[in-house]
Protein backbone atom coordinates (compact mmCIF):
# COMPACT_ATOMS: atom_id res chain seq x y z
CA UNK A 1 0.00 0.00 0.00
CA UNK A 2 1.31 3.44 -0.71
CA UNK A 3 1.08 6.23 1.71
CA UNK A 4 -1.64 7.83 0.11
CA UNK A 5 -3.95 4.99 0.65
CA UNK A 6 -6.77 6.09 3.20
CA UNK A 7 -8.65 3.50 4.58
CA UNK A 8 -12.17 3.87 5.94
CA UNK A 9 -12.57 4.01 9.69
CA UNK A 10 -15.80 3.21 10.70
CA UNK A 11 -18.23 3.71 13.92
CA UNK A 12 -19.76 0.57 14.94
CA UNK A 13 -22.90 1.98 16.42
CA UNK A 14 -23.34 4.67 13.72
CA UNK A 15 -22.01 3.43 11.21
CA UNK A 16 -20.73 6.83 10.50
CA UNK A 17 -16.82 6.44 8.77
CA UNK A 18 -14.27 8.68 7.67
CA UNK A 19 -10.82 7.72 6.17
CA UNK A 20 -7.61 7.67 7.34
CA UNK A 21 -4.39 7.44 5.44
CA UNK A 22 -1.39 5.21 7.27
CA UNK A 23 0.76 8.64 8.02
CA UNK A 24 -1.98 9.68 10.12
CA UNK A 25 -3.14 8.66 13.91
CA UNK A 26 -7.13 8.14 13.71
CA UNK A 27 -8.14 11.10 15.93
CA UNK A 28 -6.10 13.70 13.68
CA UNK A 29 -7.96 12.22 10.88
CA UNK A 30 -11.16 12.09 12.73
CA UNK A 31 -10.81 15.33 13.33
CA UNK A 32 -10.00 17.00 10.32
CA UNK A 33 -12.94 15.44 8.10
CA UNK A 34 -15.59 13.81 10.50
CA UNK A 35 -14.92 16.04 14.09
CA UNK A 36 -17.23 14.66 16.68
CA UNK A 37 -17.16 11.27 15.95
CA UNK A 38 -14.11 10.78 18.99
CA UNK A 39 -13.52 12.88 21.66
CA UNK A 40 -10.85 14.85 21.44
CA UNK A 41 -8.13 15.51 24.85
CA UNK A 42 -4.65 15.94 24.95
CA UNK A 43 -3.75 14.29 21.63
CA UNK A 44 -0.79 12.75 22.92
CA UNK A 45 -1.88 9.18 24.18
CA UNK A 46 -1.79 10.41 27.98
CA UNK A 47 -5.63 11.36 29.03
CA UNK A 48 -7.90 8.56 27.99
CA UNK A 49 -10.34 10.65 26.18
CA UNK A 50 -10.14 9.19 23.00
CA UNK A 51 -10.33 5.63 23.82
CA UNK A 52 -11.49 3.19 21.22
CA UNK A 53 -12.36 -0.53 21.00
CA UNK A 54 -10.89 -2.05 17.71
CA UNK A 55 -13.03 -4.72 16.50
CA UNK A 56 -12.26 -4.97 13.17
CA UNK A 57 -9.10 -4.52 11.13
CA UNK A 58 -5.13 -3.91 11.73
CA UNK A 59 -2.98 -1.07 12.93
CA UNK A 60 -0.05 0.19 14.44
CA UNK A 61 0.71 1.80 17.93
CA UNK A 62 2.57 3.89 19.51
CA UNK A 63 3.52 4.89 23.19
CA UNK A 64 0.04 5.26 25.38
CA UNK A 65 -0.43 5.65 28.71
CA UNK A 66 -0.30 2.56 30.71
CA UNK A 67 -2.75 4.53 33.14
CA UNK A 68 -5.26 4.54 30.27
CA UNK A 69 -4.61 1.16 28.51
CA UNK A 70 -3.34 -1.89 30.17
CA UNK A 71 -1.54 -4.76 28.53
CA UNK A 72 -4.36 -6.11 28.76
CA UNK A 73 -6.92 -4.27 27.46
CA UNK A 74 -4.33 -3.58 24.54
CA UNK A 75 -4.78 -7.53 23.81
CA UNK A 76 -8.60 -6.56 23.85
CA UNK A 77 -7.90 -4.10 20.81
CA UNK A 78 -8.65 -1.20 23.17
CA UNK A 79 -6.38 1.67 21.75
CA UNK A 80 -6.24 5.60 22.02
CA UNK A 81 -7.16 7.16 18.95
CA UNK A 82 -4.45 9.37 19.10
CA UNK A 83 -2.21 6.61 19.04
CA UNK A 84 -3.58 4.29 16.95
CA UNK A 85 -2.07 4.34 13.04
CA UNK A 86 -4.63 1.95 10.49
CA UNK A 87 -2.77 -0.71 8.19
CA UNK A 88 -6.43 -1.87 6.84
CA UNK A 89 -10.04 -0.73 6.97
CA UNK A 90 -11.28 -0.45 10.60
CA UNK A 91 -14.43 -1.15 12.29
CA UNK A 92 -14.55 0.30 16.00
CA UNK A 93 -16.61 1.50 19.08
CA UNK A 94 -16.16 4.28 21.39
CA UNK A 95 -14.69 2.92 24.89
CA UNK A 96 -15.33 5.78 26.94
CA UNK A 97 -18.40 6.58 29.17
CA UNK A 98 -20.36 9.52 28.56
CA UNK A 99 -20.42 11.75 31.54
CA UNK B 1 0.89 35.24 57.03
CA UNK B 2 3.94 34.41 55.16
CA UNK B 3 6.49 31.68 56.69
CA UNK B 4 9.30 31.72 54.52
CA UNK B 5 8.04 30.03 51.51
CA UNK B 6 9.28 32.08 49.24
CA UNK B 7 8.68 30.62 45.35
CA UNK B 8 7.37 27.61 43.10
CA UNK B 9 11.30 26.71 42.83
CA UNK B 10 10.35 23.02 40.70
CA UNK B 11 8.15 20.50 38.96
CA UNK B 12 9.25 17.00 37.97
CA UNK B 13 7.00 15.76 34.96
CA UNK B 14 6.72 11.98 33.90
CA UNK B 15 7.22 11.89 30.08
CA UNK B 16 6.83 8.87 27.66
CA UNK B 17 9.15 9.91 24.90
CA UNK B 18 11.79 11.60 26.37
CA UNK B 19 13.25 12.57 22.96
CA UNK B 20 10.24 14.38 21.98
CA UNK B 21 9.46 16.10 25.48
CA UNK B 22 12.70 17.98 25.32
CA UNK B 23 12.23 19.31 21.71
CA UNK B 24 8.57 20.53 23.41
CA UNK B 25 10.13 21.66 26.58
CA UNK B 26 13.37 23.15 25.40
CA UNK B 27 12.86 24.22 21.85
CA UNK B 28 9.12 24.86 21.36
CA UNK B 29 8.90 26.67 24.97
CA UNK B 30 12.20 28.12 25.21
CA UNK B 31 13.66 26.52 28.57
CA UNK B 32 17.32 25.71 28.14
CA UNK B 33 18.14 22.46 28.96
CA UNK B 34 21.12 22.52 32.19
CA UNK B 35 21.46 19.03 32.99
CA UNK B 36 20.97 15.54 32.99
CA UNK B 37 21.16 12.45 35.34
CA UNK B 38 21.85 9.00 35.36
CA UNK B 39 18.09 8.38 35.54
CA UNK B 40 17.50 9.55 32.40
CA UNK B 41 16.10 12.63 33.71
CA UNK B 42 16.43 15.65 31.94
CA UNK B 43 16.54 19.34 33.95
CA UNK B 44 15.60 23.00 32.41
CA UNK B 45 14.61 26.01 33.69
CA UNK B 46 13.04 29.52 32.17
CA UNK B 47 16.38 31.72 31.54
CA UNK B 48 15.50 34.52 33.74
CA UNK B 49 15.48 31.78 36.78
CA UNK B 50 18.46 32.32 39.13
CA UNK B 51 18.32 28.84 40.41
CA UNK B 52 20.55 25.34 38.61
CA UNK B 53 17.00 24.51 37.40
CA UNK B 54 12.88 24.51 37.79
CA UNK B 55 11.50 21.55 35.35
CA UNK B 56 12.49 17.91 35.72
CA UNK B 57 11.01 15.55 33.53
CA UNK B 58 11.84 12.42 34.00
CA UNK B 59 10.73 8.84 31.84
CA UNK B 60 7.65 6.79 32.45
CA UNK B 61 5.26 4.77 31.08
CA UNK B 62 2.52 7.33 31.95
CA UNK B 63 2.57 11.08 31.77
CA UNK B 64 1.19 13.52 34.90
CA UNK B 65 3.40 15.19 37.90
CA UNK B 66 5.82 13.62 40.48
CA UNK B 67 5.86 16.44 42.65
CA UNK B 68 5.78 20.17 42.58
CA UNK B 69 9.02 22.07 44.58
CA UNK B 70 8.53 25.52 46.53
CA UNK B 71 12.31 27.25 47.66
CA UNK B 72 11.84 28.30 51.50
CA UNK B 73 14.59 31.62 52.86
CA UNK B 74 16.39 29.28 54.98
CA UNK B 75 17.30 25.77 56.46
CA UNK B 76 15.47 26.70 59.88
CA UNK B 77 12.18 27.56 58.38
CA UNK B 78 12.29 24.63 55.82
CA UNK B 79 12.76 22.39 59.43
CA UNK B 80 10.33 24.36 61.78
CA UNK B 81 7.71 23.84 58.54
CA UNK B 82 8.97 19.88 58.39
CA UNK B 83 7.23 19.64 62.05
CA UNK B 84 4.40 21.72 61.34
CA UNK B 85 3.94 19.15 58.38
CA UNK B 86 4.60 16.18 60.69
CA UNK B 87 1.74 18.18 63.66
CA UNK B 88 -0.70 18.53 60.94
CA UNK B 89 -0.83 15.08 60.32
CA UNK B 90 0.78 14.93 56.50
CA UNK B 91 2.84 11.61 55.45
CA UNK B 92 6.62 14.20 55.40
CA UNK B 93 9.71 12.38 53.98
CA UNK B 94 13.11 13.77 53.79
CA UNK B 95 14.91 13.45 50.62
CA UNK B 96 18.26 13.79 50.68
CA UNK B 97 20.58 16.37 48.86
CA UNK B 98 21.50 15.78 45.61
CA UNK B 99 18.98 13.13 44.73
CA UNK B 100 18.36 15.99 42.26
CA UNK B 101 20.94 17.30 40.94
CA UNK B 102 22.26 20.88 42.14
CA UNK B 103 19.99 20.50 44.72
CA UNK B 104 19.76 20.44 48.56
CA UNK B 105 18.02 18.21 51.34
CA UNK B 106 14.17 18.22 50.12
CA UNK B 107 11.42 17.99 52.57
CA UNK B 108 8.58 15.73 50.89
CA UNK B 109 4.70 15.55 52.01
CA UNK B 110 1.36 14.58 50.59
CA UNK B 111 -1.40 17.14 50.35
CA UNK B 112 -4.80 16.18 51.25
CA UNK B 113 -5.86 16.04 47.25
CA UNK B 114 -2.52 13.39 46.83
CA UNK B 115 -0.42 15.51 45.20
CA UNK B 116 3.31 15.45 46.34
CA UNK B 117 5.07 18.93 47.20
CA UNK B 118 8.48 19.76 48.51
CA UNK B 119 10.28 22.53 50.26
CA UNK B 120 13.99 23.26 49.80
CA UNK B 121 15.97 25.47 51.17
CA UNK B 122 19.50 25.17 48.93
CA UNK B 123 20.00 24.73 45.38
CA UNK B 124 22.63 26.05 43.30
CA UNK B 125 22.08 29.47 42.02
CA UNK B 126 24.05 29.52 38.26
CA UNK B 127 22.50 32.85 37.27
CA UNK B 128 20.26 34.01 34.54
CA UNK B 129 21.19 32.32 31.44
CA UNK B 130 22.67 33.86 28.54
CA UNK B 131 22.78 37.38 30.52
CA UNK B 132 25.55 38.52 32.71
CA UNK B 133 24.92 39.33 36.51
CA UNK B 134 26.39 42.75 36.72
CA UNK B 135 25.32 45.57 34.38
CA UNK B 136 22.65 42.48 32.65
CA UNK B 137 21.38 43.14 29.23
CA UNK B 138 17.54 42.89 28.84
CA UNK B 139 17.50 39.24 27.48
CA UNK B 140 19.98 36.69 25.48
CA UNK B 141 19.91 36.78 22.14
CA UNK B 142 20.26 32.59 21.31
CA UNK B 143 16.57 31.86 23.11
CA UNK B 144 14.66 29.82 21.09
CA UNK B 145 11.02 29.09 20.87
CA UNK B 146 8.14 31.25 22.66
CA UNK B 147 11.64 31.96 25.13
CA UNK B 148 9.84 31.48 28.21
CA UNK B 149 10.80 33.27 31.25
CA UNK B 150 10.18 31.20 34.34
CA UNK B 151 8.44 28.31 35.17
CA UNK B 152 5.72 30.32 36.81
CA UNK B 153 2.69 27.94 38.69
CA UNK B 154 0.33 24.57 38.38
CA UNK B 155 -3.16 23.95 38.10
CA UNK B 156 -4.04 20.94 40.01
CA UNK B 157 -7.37 18.56 39.95
CA UNK B 158 -8.12 16.57 43.29
CA UNK B 159 -10.85 15.90 45.48
CA UNK B 160 -10.35 17.62 49.45
CA UNK B 161 -9.55 21.46 48.42
CA UNK B 162 -10.74 22.33 51.95
CA UNK B 163 -8.02 20.20 53.72
CA UNK B 164 -5.07 21.85 50.68
CA UNK B 165 -6.66 24.70 51.69
CA UNK B 166 -5.77 24.65 55.32
CA UNK B 167 -2.30 23.17 55.11
CA UNK B 168 -0.98 25.70 52.85
CA UNK B 169 -2.66 28.75 54.90
CA UNK B 170 -2.46 27.91 57.83
CA UNK B 171 0.63 25.70 58.22
CA UNK B 172 2.64 27.02 54.63
CA UNK B 173 1.67 30.42 54.91
CA UNK B 174 0.33 30.76 51.59
CA UNK B 175 -2.95 33.61 51.12
CA UNK B 176 -6.09 32.47 49.06
CA UNK B 177 -5.91 34.84 46.51
CA UNK B 178 -9.34 33.89 44.26
CA UNK B 179 -11.86 31.65 44.60
CA UNK B 180 -14.80 29.92 42.54
CA UNK B 181 -17.79 29.11 44.86
CA UNK B 182 -21.09 27.51 44.35
CA UNK B 183 -23.98 30.46 45.41
CA UNK B 184 -25.84 27.48 46.52
CA UNK B 185 -23.95 24.94 48.19
CA UNK B 186 -21.47 27.32 49.27
CA UNK B 187 -18.57 25.06 47.58
CA UNK B 188 -15.35 25.97 47.24
CA UNK B 189 -14.84 24.37 43.42
CA UNK B 190 -11.53 26.34 42.66
CA UNK B 191 -9.09 28.09 44.59
CA UNK B 192 -5.70 30.00 43.80
CA UNK B 193 -3.36 30.48 46.38
CA UNK B 194 -0.09 32.57 46.59
CA UNK B 195 2.76 32.63 48.39
CA UNK B 196 4.01 36.08 46.74
CA UNK B 197 2.54 39.11 45.00
CA UNK B 198 1.20 36.95 42.14
CA UNK B 199 -2.17 35.67 41.69
CA UNK B 200 -1.65 32.58 42.37
CA UNK B 201 1.52 30.57 42.67
CA UNK B 202 -0.76 26.99 42.87
CA UNK B 203 -4.29 26.36 42.18
CA UNK B 204 -7.01 23.56 42.61
CA UNK B 205 -9.70 22.42 41.22
CA UNK B 206 -12.01 20.41 42.90
CA UNK B 207 -12.61 16.92 41.28
CA UNK B 208 -13.76 13.60 42.29
CA UNK B 209 -10.01 11.49 41.55
CA UNK B 210 -7.05 12.15 43.59
CA UNK B 211 -3.41 13.41 42.33
CA UNK B 212 -4.11 14.35 38.96
CA UNK B 213 -2.54 17.17 36.60
CA UNK B 214 -3.94 20.09 34.62
CA UNK B 215 -1.12 22.33 33.26
CA UNK B 216 2.30 23.89 34.36
CA UNK B 217 2.75 27.48 33.16
CA UNK B 218 5.24 29.52 32.11
CA UNK B 219 5.49 33.04 31.98
CA UNK B 220 5.75 35.10 28.91
CA UNK B 221 6.31 38.89 28.83
CA UNK B 222 4.12 40.27 26.39
CA UNK B 223 0.70 39.55 24.75
CA UNK B 224 2.54 39.77 21.87
CA UNK B 225 5.14 36.94 22.58
CA UNK B 226 1.03 35.06 23.38
CA UNK B 227 0.42 35.84 19.78
CA UNK B 228 4.08 34.18 18.70
CA UNK B 229 3.74 31.51 20.82
CA UNK B 230 0.10 30.57 19.00
CA UNK B 231 2.40 31.04 15.71
CA UNK B 232 4.49 28.70 17.31
CA UNK B 233 1.95 26.04 17.77
CA UNK B 234 0.83 26.42 14.16
CA UNK B 235 4.21 26.37 12.62
CA UNK B 236 5.08 23.01 14.33
CA UNK B 237 1.55 21.56 14.51
CA UNK B 238 1.60 20.96 18.02
CA UNK B 239 -1.52 19.83 19.68
CA UNK B 240 -3.51 23.06 20.52
CA UNK B 241 -6.17 23.28 23.59
CA UNK B 242 -7.42 26.35 23.65
CA UNK B 243 -6.80 30.09 23.00
CA UNK B 244 -5.07 32.57 22.81
CA UNK B 245 -7.48 34.26 25.53
CA UNK B 246 -8.11 35.77 28.57
CA UNK B 247 -8.98 34.54 31.34
CA UNK B 248 -11.10 35.67 34.16
CA UNK B 249 -9.93 34.44 36.95
CA UNK B 250 -6.64 36.22 38.05
CA UNK B 251 -7.32 38.05 34.26
CA UNK B 252 -4.08 36.39 32.42
CA UNK B 253 -3.53 36.36 28.74
CA UNK B 254 -3.28 32.76 27.40
CA UNK B 255 -2.85 29.86 25.67
CA UNK B 256 -3.05 26.47 26.15
CA UNK B 257 -1.40 23.27 24.44
CA UNK B 258 -0.24 19.69 25.34
CA UNK B 259 3.32 18.37 25.28
CA UNK B 260 3.87 15.00 23.53
CA UNK B 261 2.45 12.92 26.28
CA UNK B 262 -0.27 14.99 26.78
CA UNK B 263 0.35 16.86 29.95
CA UNK B 264 -1.04 20.42 29.05
CA UNK B 265 1.06 23.42 29.25
CA UNK B 266 0.52 26.94 29.39
CA UNK B 267 2.05 30.48 28.19
CA UNK B 268 0.98 33.43 29.69
CA UNK B 269 1.38 37.14 30.66
CA UNK B 270 0.21 40.12 32.73
CA UNK B 271 -2.42 38.98 35.21
CA UNK B 272 -3.44 40.36 38.35
CA UNK B 273 -1.45 40.62 41.98
CA UNK B 274 -1.85 40.13 45.08
CA UNK B 275 -0.98 41.58 48.65
CA UNK B 276 -1.84 40.08 52.13
CA UNK B 277 -4.18 42.62 53.10
CA UNK B 278 -6.19 42.27 49.45
CA UNK B 279 -9.22 40.44 50.01
CA UNK B 280 -10.44 37.15 48.76
CA UNK B 281 -11.94 37.59 44.72
CA UNK B 282 -14.84 35.56 44.29
CA UNK B 283 -15.89 33.99 40.94
CA UNK B 284 -19.59 32.98 40.94
CA UNK B 285 -19.77 29.00 39.87
CA UNK B 286 -22.28 29.87 37.42
CA UNK B 287 -20.25 32.33 36.24
CA UNK B 288 -17.54 29.63 35.46
CA UNK B 289 -17.18 29.84 31.85
CA UNK B 290 -16.75 33.52 31.84
CA UNK B 291 -14.39 32.75 34.53
CA UNK B 292 -11.92 30.53 32.78
CA UNK B 293 -12.33 31.82 29.18
CA UNK B 294 -13.07 35.79 29.59
CA UNK B 295 -13.82 36.36 26.14
CA UNK B 296 -15.96 32.72 25.09
CA UNK B 297 -18.00 33.13 28.09
CA UNK B 298 -18.30 29.07 27.85
CA UNK B 299 -16.15 26.29 29.14
CA UNK B 300 -15.25 23.86 26.56
CA UNK B 301 -15.36 20.36 28.25
CA UNK B 302 -11.94 19.48 27.79
CA UNK B 303 -11.00 21.80 30.42
CA UNK B 304 -12.16 20.35 32.93
CA UNK B 305 -12.35 16.57 32.22
CA UNK B 306 -8.84 16.24 30.34
CA UNK B 307 -5.64 15.52 32.97
CA UNK B 308 -2.98 13.49 33.07
S1 LIG C 1 -6.60 12.49 23.23
FE1 LIG C 1 -5.61 12.17 25.16
S2 LIG C 1 -5.14 10.06 25.00
FE2 LIG C 1 -5.88 10.52 22.99
FE1 LIG D 1 -2.50 28.70 34.65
Amino acid sequence: MDQATKYKVKDRETGEYFECSQEQSLLVAMERTHPGLIKVGCRGGGCGTCKIRVLEGDYITKVMSKAQVSEQEKQLGYVLACRAYPRSDLLFELAVQEQ
Amino acid sequence: MRKGVMRPGHIQLRVMDMDEAVIHYRDRLGLIETDRDDSGRVYLKGWTELDAFSVVLRPADEPGMDFMGFKVVSTEAMNQLKQELVDFGCPVEVIPAGELNQCGERVRFEAPTGHMFELYADKEQTGKWGVQPNNPDAWPEELKGMRAQRFDHCLLYGDDLDGALDLFVNVLGFQLSEEVVDTESGVRVAQFISCSMKAHDLAWVRHPEKNKFHHASFYLETWGDVLRAADLISMHDMSLDIGPTRHGLTHGQTIYFFDPSGNRSEVFCGGDYTYPDHPVVTWDADKLGKAIFYHDRVLNERFLSVLT
